[in-house]
């Protein structure tokens, strides 16, 4: 060491940074109503489950009913269609995974389902996407299907009239 | 004081791993086991306060997505601490004290089959000194053990003797993950895993949870048949860093046992938070007990510790053997941190 007086140390100003790598490893399971619902997307089905006590469907289900605390054991098979409740058009690249921009991301609310599926818009001009637009999934080819929800490739406008505010504002 | 109580206790039949589960279906049927033990229905509770780690998950807000599994609607009064869930139970006697609910559930949770447990709790050291060096948690606890064996004269077969009687006591838990019969001469014949510690002196990996619901005064006596009083509760808190602490001893669990009255009686059982083997000698010479006490009947953290819920499970365990008549007055400890950092001691009577 060639040893400099504290004091001196003190002439290099405050130390405002330092690295401290962290990574972590984790195996996480899905848990046993996700892995349900994606052996159900795996075979091109979408597996919700309802409460007992107030009927609602979770769509995709968790395994209880955050409402009342109970297990949903009742499984559901939803339409592949719905409404978009809500909406964002995204026009920065952020990511190399990510579409070509402007591309839509949006809640779609299952026929027939309490909680909404995140999803992309495609098959219409960004512009042009709006709440109570009514969409159907555009499905990866089957022999692409996987335990993920990508198989879903993303929804594209059905041609139905929109669908009534009154229909879809409970979930927003 | 407003008088608190032990009505009701539940927890997971904990297992070395739960792949199939998430955590809120893991936590469903305990707290409706719970909510059933004290016949009352989720609407009833005045208060829910958890504790668990999202480290251990490796999810963010885990603990928001867990209050799947209590029901949150219409909005509840609920609270949450990012340590063991005995803290939660003190936070919600804290509350209770306010007087206008009479009810609190607490619970915790965790799954240490995950990650790699051990280096997972690295990242609650200081992040300046410590943490950039990564000390293991058995590392850290295998400093701890060094430290008192040098001051006591003890030796590893003292500390072999407390696994024999966890195991012992743990062959009648149900929940116990490492139990049976065992010696100390067959256990030293393993080779210290980080010396002077075993495996056999570190808890099993597990995963699990525990609810305990507490009530006041006249509530408490309408739910149970035989409340177990919290009749003193403290916690106490040292230095983080392990450089500037007399490992040998638990300066802090003393301070709470003081100032929780765990001297002012005859103790028929004691719960201890102690994953380590040495650990249950240093927090037993701190909470000065004599040896008529039994410790830790239920096996301890040796024999299950669903990290998160175990420092509440003692608390449980010694409430139930109260409320079912095997014992008087019971202590009850719980900690948290590195080398028993910050220690929670409760005191628990029948009348
Ligand atoms: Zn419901």
């Amino acid at each position: 060491m060639s040893g400099r007086a504290i004091e001196d140390l003190n002439e290099d100003g405050p130390v405002t940074k330092m690295h401290a790598p962290i990574r972590l490893e984790y195996r996480i399971g899905a848990g046993t109503a996700q892995s349900r619902f994606l052996r159900g997307v795996a075979e091109g089905k979408l597996l919700g489950q309802k409460c007992p006590v107030c009927s609602k469907v979770y769509m995709p289900p968790r395994g209880s009913c955050p409402i009342h605390g109970v297990p949903t054991e009742e499984e559901v098979e939803l339409p592949d269609r719905g409404t978009v409740t809500t909406f964002c058009v995204v026009n920065i690249p952020f990511s190399d995974l990510a579409p070509e921009v402007p591309y839509v991301c949006a809640q779609v609310l299952l026929d027939g389902a309490d909680t909404a599926l995140f999803g992309l818009i495609a098959g219409m001009p960004a512009r042009e996407v709006r709440m109570g637009l009514r969409v159907r999934a555009e499905w990866a080819p089957r022999e692409e299907w996987t335990y993920n929800l990508g198989n879903i490739k993303w929804w594209e406008p059905t041609g139905e009239p929109d669908a009534d505010y009154d229909a879809y504002k409970d979930y927003i | 004081m407003t008088d608190v109580a032990v009505v009701a206790f539940a927890q997971s039949k904990h297992v070395a791993a739960d792949p199939n589960r998430n955590e809120v279906e893991m936590l469903m049927p305990v707290v409706a086991e719970a909510l059933e033990q004290a016949g009352l229905e989720r609407e009833e509770i005045g208060f829910v306060c958890s504790g668990s780690c999202d480290y251990l998950l490796g999810v963010p807000f885990s603990f928001v997505t867990a209050l799947d599994a209590i029901g949150a609607w219409p909005p509840i009064r609920e609270s949450h601490v990012e340590q063991d869930a005995a803290w939660a139970l003190y936070e919600a006697w804290v509350r209770l004290q306010h007087g206008d609910v009479d009810t609190a559930l607490v619970y915790g949770f965790g799954k240490s089959s995950l990650g790699d447990l051990h280096e997972i709790m690295t990242l609650q050291l200081d992040p300046y000194y410590l943490e950039p060096l990564w000390p293991d948690m058995v590392s850290m606890a295998a400093l701890q053990a060094r430290a008192y064996l040098d001051a006591t004269g003890k030796t590893e077969r003292d500390l072999a003797e407390v696994v024999v009687r966890s195991r012992a006591a743990a062959a009648s838990n149900p929940n116990a993950i490492v139990a049976g019969t065992t010696t100390a001469d067959a256990l030293l014949k393993e080779q210290t895993t980080i010396a002077p510690l075993r495996t056999s002196d570190c808890p099993p990996i597990t995963d699990g949870a525990a609810v305990v619901i507490l009530a006041t005064a006249d509530r408490a006596r309408a739910i149970s048949e035989r409340p177990a009083w919290i009749r003193g509760i403290d916690h106490r808190i040292e230095a983080h860093s392990i450089g500037v602490r007399d490992l040998a001893t638990s300066r802090s669990t003393a301070l709470a046992a003081g100032r929780a009255g765990a001297a002012d009686d005859k103790v028929d059982l004691a719960e201890m938070h102690a994953q380590f083997s040495h650990e249950e000698l240093i927090v037993r010479d701190a909470l000065g007990l004599d040896d008529s006490a039994t410790v830790n009947p239920s096996g301890g953290p040796l024999a299950a510790n669903p990290v998160m819920a175990t420092g509440l499970i003692r608390i449980g365990e010694a409430a139930s053997r109260i409320s079912a008549g095997g014992g008087d007055r019971a202590v009850a400890h719980a900690s948290s941190g590195p080398c028993l950092q910050h220690n929670l001691v409760a005191v628990l009577e029948g009348e």
